[in-house]
């Protein structure tokens, strides 16, 4: 064998599985979604099932979609925003500052929300933001006679929930970037005159910039299909995309509108993409 | 309970229906008819829910009729010392956000149908139900989606005045110790019954029906009821056997308030979508 072979059947056995695996859990059922999205009636209905646009018309034809979806995507911005003024600044503690043991033990308590079950932490918020509940209690006791404070079932309350859930990838993707920055950059930026401010902007925020990204990535996809921190913490105010689709899989029973509704959304999750790469590209290129 | 039947099929022996989807179910062919031989309670039952056409079709019955209910008016007793009596004290200006209901699309067509004196299954005029749904909107605290969800707001006073089922109203009361009060408003409410069905390819087939002969009897009710709070038997022997002091007892013999409720009828795949395409716009503007 030739070494350009070797090499091809080396990476072919290396990646093989991982793309069979993909394959059959993802590529698979979503084609069959897709297909499912042109359908009138749900294959499990005894009864002949014709192609049709009416579902992806429906999205079109009726209002209220284009208000959720909307708000969907405004929640996904939000979230990020606030994760990444959150998350960006510790994980550069974490990165440059926190030195030895430390640095494991705090990685330990931003990894662990993880251990915990979603739900169970959703709950938990509606205790701590509801009027009478701990950041009330906390506030009166403080500043009696101030007034109460209720933020339960209000769209702060889904932001913060949503946050609180998905904070740990953007600090964890941003430390991955920001710790493989070499040191010894930002002492020659500093070196050649440059103030601290000025070296951050022009050396270490250009170099993490893959680091935001990804986290960016891994938080904006799930948020805007989120259901289950709007429908608890939002009340009437937190009304999704997410939660309509999941209502025609177990209310109405109408599979083809929900597979419609959601390859809608991932179109508008790829176009948003489309558009932003060329943006991402340049500037992380420029460093 | 639909998809979960026909995604898992041979998965359960027992099934509880509500009546208004069973007729569905048979006709899916998720479950299976049943021997009423082998359930020797099934002639005791009222024959108004056990001869239902809901529940027996040719002449076959696909469901046992279990339980019955209403879903009206819950109040706090804290806050109200007499009862409310009228429907559209869901929408007094007074109860501004201290008002829930549920977050279903039928449950909400048919409570605004029957405020705007509509037939709760098939309203002639839709855009009133949506007016008056909407009308809502300021008194709206949350919607509650599950008994436990509806029992840790109401503990954390989050609503005072709420749609609710009538046997988790008694179980609130009588297992919680909640101040929870219960009326059927002048203008109506929603009736319902629940059948136990037995499913199709069921692994225990034969136990299953034990299982059913067992639940419709009369001395599993009363310890049901007494104990931890339930819906109204539809085996009236059973009701009869309740003590005298049991507040169910009083309450589901009520003549006045059954004559006022409408019951749960199948509807068709259009209505369905019609009514949750209508609950979907109302979130959304409830949501602005």
């Amino acid at each position: 064998m030739t070494p350009t072979t070797r090499t091809r059947w080396a990476i072919l056995s290396l990646t093989g599985p991982a793309y069979l695996w993909l394959a059959c859990t993802i590529f698979l059922p979503i084609a069959a979604m897709l297909a499912l999205s042109f359908l009138d009636k749900s294959p499990l209905v005894p009864k002949p099932a014709s192609f049709t646009l009416a579902n992806y018309g429906a999205f079109f034809g009726k209002p209220f979609y284009w208000s959720l979806t909307r708000w969907s995507i405004e929640l996904g911005l939000w979230v990020t925003l606030f994760s990444f003024l959150i998350g960006y600044p510790a994980a550069y503690a974490l990165a440059k500052r926190v030195k030895g043991r430390w640095r494991e033990a705090i990685f330990l308590l931003i990894v662990l929300p993880f251990w915990s079950n979603a739900l169970v932490r959703i709950f938990s918020w509606t205790m701590v933001l509801r009027s009478n509940g701990i950041i009330d209690l906390g506030v009166q006791s403080i500043f009696p006679g101030a007034p109460t404070v209720d933020l339960l079932f209000t769209y702060p309350a889904v932001v913060i929930g949503l946050v609180h859930s998905y904070l740990p990838y953007m600090i964890l993707t941003c430390y991955i970037a920001l710790q493989a920055i070499d040191d010894s950059l930002i002492e020659a930026g500093r070196s050649l005159g440059a103030s601290k401010f000025t070296t951050f902007r022009r050396v270490v925020l250009p170099l993490s910039l893959p680091g935001i990204i990804s986290g960016a990535a891994l938080i904006f996809v799930p948020v805007i299909g989120s259901f289950m921190e709007p429908r608890i913490l939002g009340g009437t105010k937190g009304a999704t995309l997410g939660m309509n689709i999941e209502e025609q899989f177990t209310v109405t029973a109408n599979w083809p509108l929900g597979a419609a509704l959601s390859f809608i959304l991932l179109a508008i999750v790829l176009v948003i993409f489309g558009i932003l790469y060329p943006f991402l590209r340049k500037q992380g290129g420029a460093a | 309970m639909i998809t979960k039947l026909q995604t898992n099929p041979g998965a359960y022996d027992v099934i509880v229906t509500n009546s208004a989807w069973n007729g569905r179910a048979t006709e899916l062919g998720v479950i299976q008819p049943i021997d009423t031989a082998q359930v020797s309670n099934f002639a005791d039952l009222n024959p108004s829910f056990r001869d239902s056409p809901l529940l027996n079709v040719d002449g076959k019955t696909y469901g046992v009729a279990w339980v019955w209910g209403i879903t009206a008016v819950a109040y706090s007793t804290e806050v109200y010392k007499d009862a409310p009596t009228s429907i559209e004290a869901l929408w007094d200006a007074k109860n501004a956000k201290r008002v829930s209901v549920r977050d279903d699309a039928i449950e909400a067509v048919s409570f605004a149908a029957i405020a705007t004196g509509q037939d709760m299954n098939h309203p002639t005029d839709l855009a009133k139900v949506k007016e008056k749904l909407l009308a809502l909107k300021p008194n709206l605290a949350m919607l509650w989606t599950s008994e436990d969800d509806w029992n840790k707001q109401f503990q954390a006073k989050a609503f005072d005045l709420s749609v609710y089922w009538s046997g988790s109203a008694l179980r609130s009361k009588t297992n919680f110790k909640l101040p929870v009060g219960y009326v059927v408003p002048d203008e109506g409410a929603v009736g319902w019954f629940d059948g136990l069905a037995i499913g199709k390819d069921a692994p225990n087939a034969e136990g299953a029906h034990k299982f059913i002969n067992y639940m419709i009897e009369p001395t599993y009710y009363v310890e049901w009821a007494t104990k931890v709070g339930a819906p109204a038997s539809a085996n009236p022997k059973a009701m009869a056997a309740l003590p005298d002091s049991d507040p169910s007892k009083a309450f589901y013999s009520d003549e006045a308030a059954i004559k006022r409720l409408q019951f749960m009828a199948p509807l068709s795949d259009q209505e369905r979508q019609d009514f949750s395409d209508l609950w979907a716009e109302v979130k959304t503007e409830y949501a602005k």
